[in-house]
């Protein structure tokens, strides 16, 4: 076991697990938008447009997210659409996050009582002031554990990305490793700059968590 | 003109008719309490009249103003109709002082700076003053629902609905709330109660109407209505309450 060969590419590293980084934040801001946009309209009146978001949860559960990347990165551009492999995988894992966001999301607002907005509707706030500022700060609450464990999976399902030919950190480890034949060396490198940047993200949305959420629990 | 109109009002949920042509008016300033055995039809009225509930015939009328629920003006008209409801529903999430202001800024009818100050109002009209600043959570079931009353009361209501107020409270906190609720009867503002407090129903309403099976069974003022009660179903009814 030989670690000194990869001093060298710390750099290669570090940017490696930027790219990471922003593969999975910008992922999944658009995710969860797409999450709290595709469970109003699971909850709404348009029939169709139910059926769509239906459609959409249930084709990008079910199907590989590599599968997803191929399609977006290689077979989008016959149809006029081509973009850059970051790019391209930014848009899958944001479909891909935002699937499992609308279940999350509106398991979060079915959790609020339907006394709460009578209360607010009999207040005179319009439909969407009683949304915005009485159904959504407790659904989100009721979703957030579970929205920060599918965070987790995004974060280490980045490195899917590197089959088009993202620079992020596993596509960087590949680059290294073929340089140097540290396989072992280069992939326990990584592993442990995921494990690290994983469990960071967990205590910073530990920390996001218990500032935005104050209100005490139900008894 | 009466400040509630009611008009042959029949209400269908499934198969099972609830409001079975219900007529009623409610004069300005007068406290109604609507008594009768669950089912009666007593909570589905009291929603029907701020239109949380649509009427499948008959109307109703509110400053004479027809209610229903596609009304071009609803969010305004439930601006001047309060309505308690028996679990309190307050917003867990804000904190008292919010619970009473949102409403108030978010329609426009106070201005930031004065939010404070009219949540301090009300509370102290309900005697919470010093639980401004609490979370629900950590008030009582009667401190919650007077906090509740005094988020309607925040919208200067012209009409306050009761929807069995005090029925979710344990016995030692039912008081304190009708004590608030008396004191608002005192100062003349139109209230509409369904509740199962005889007690409070004697003492502060100024009529009584008993529901039975949907229709308005009897009424009258209180002191008539339970010392000589028309009809063998009241009768009954009284007896059973006590």
């Amino acid at each position: 076991m030989n670690f000194l060969p990869l001093w060298r590419y710390q750099n290669q590293l570090i940017d490696g697990a930027i790219v990471t980084l922003e593969l999975t934040v910008i992922s999944a801001v658009c995710g969860l938008l797409i999450g709290v946009a595709g469970a109003v309209a699971l909850n709404g009146h348009i029939t169709p447009l139910r059926w769509l978001v239906r459609g959409y949860i249930e084709l990008f559960r079910n199907t590989p997210s590599l599968i997803q990347l191929f399609i977006v990165f290689f077979v989008l551009p016959n149809f006029g659409l081509k973009l850059p492999a970051f790019e391209a995988a930014s848009v899958a894992l944001s479909l891909y996050f935002g699937a499992y966001s609308v279940e999350i999301i509106r398991a979060g607002l079915d959790s609020i009582p339907r006394n709460q907005v009578e209360a607010g509707q009999c207040l005179g706030l319009s439909g969407w002031q009683v949304f915005r500022h009485i159904v959504l700060p407790p659904a989100l609450r009721n979703a957030y554990p579970a929205v920060t464990s599918q965070f987790v999976l995004l974060l280490l399902g980045t490195s899917l990305a590197s089959q088009v030919a993202t620079d992020e950190l596993f596509h960087v480890a590949g680059f290294i490793e073929s340089r140097t034949y540290r396989s072992f060396e280069v992939y326990a490198v990584i592993c442990v700059v995921y494990f690290a940047m994983a469990m960071s993200f967990k205590a910073l949305f530990a920390i996001i968590g218990a500032a935005a959420f104050r209100w005490p629990r139900r008894r | 003109m009466a400040l509630v109109e009611i008009r042959d009002v029949h209400k269908t949920f499934g198969k099972v008719e609830v409001l079975k042509g219900v007529s009623l008016d409610v004069e300005e300033g007068e406290i109604v309490t609507i008594i009768g055995r669950s089912g009666s039809g007593k909570s589905t009225l009291l929603r029907c009249i701020n239109a949380l509930e649509s009427v499948d015939s008959g109307e109703i009328r509110v400053e004479g103003e027809r209610v229903h629920a596609k009304m071009p003006d609803l969010k305004k008209f439930r601006q001047r109709v309060g309505i308690v409801f028996q679990a309190f529903n307050l917003f867990p999430h804000l904190k008292v002082e919010r619970n009473i202001t949102l409403a108030p800024l978010l329609t426009g009818r106070t201005e930031k700076a004065k939010a404070r100050a009219l949540a301090e109002d009300v509370l102290t009209r309900v005697g919470l003053a010093d639980k401004i600043d609490a979370w629900p959570e950590q008030l009582s079931g009667g401190q919650q629902q007077r906090v509740a009353i005094a988020r309607c009361l925040a919208m200067a209501p012209h009409l306050m609905l009761f929807d069995e107020v005090t029925s979710a409270l344990d016995p030692e906190l039912v008081g304190e709330v009708l004590k608030v609720m008396e004191a608002m009867a005192k100062q003349g503002m139109t209230m509409i109660l369904v509740t199962h407090e005889m007690g409070f129903a004697r003492n502060v309403a100024d009529r009584i109407v008993f529901m039975h099976q949907g229709r308005v069974w009897e009424q009258g003022p209180p002191a008539k209505l339970f010392a000589n009660p028309e009809t063998p179903e009241l009768a009954s009814f009284i007896a059973s309450a006590k």
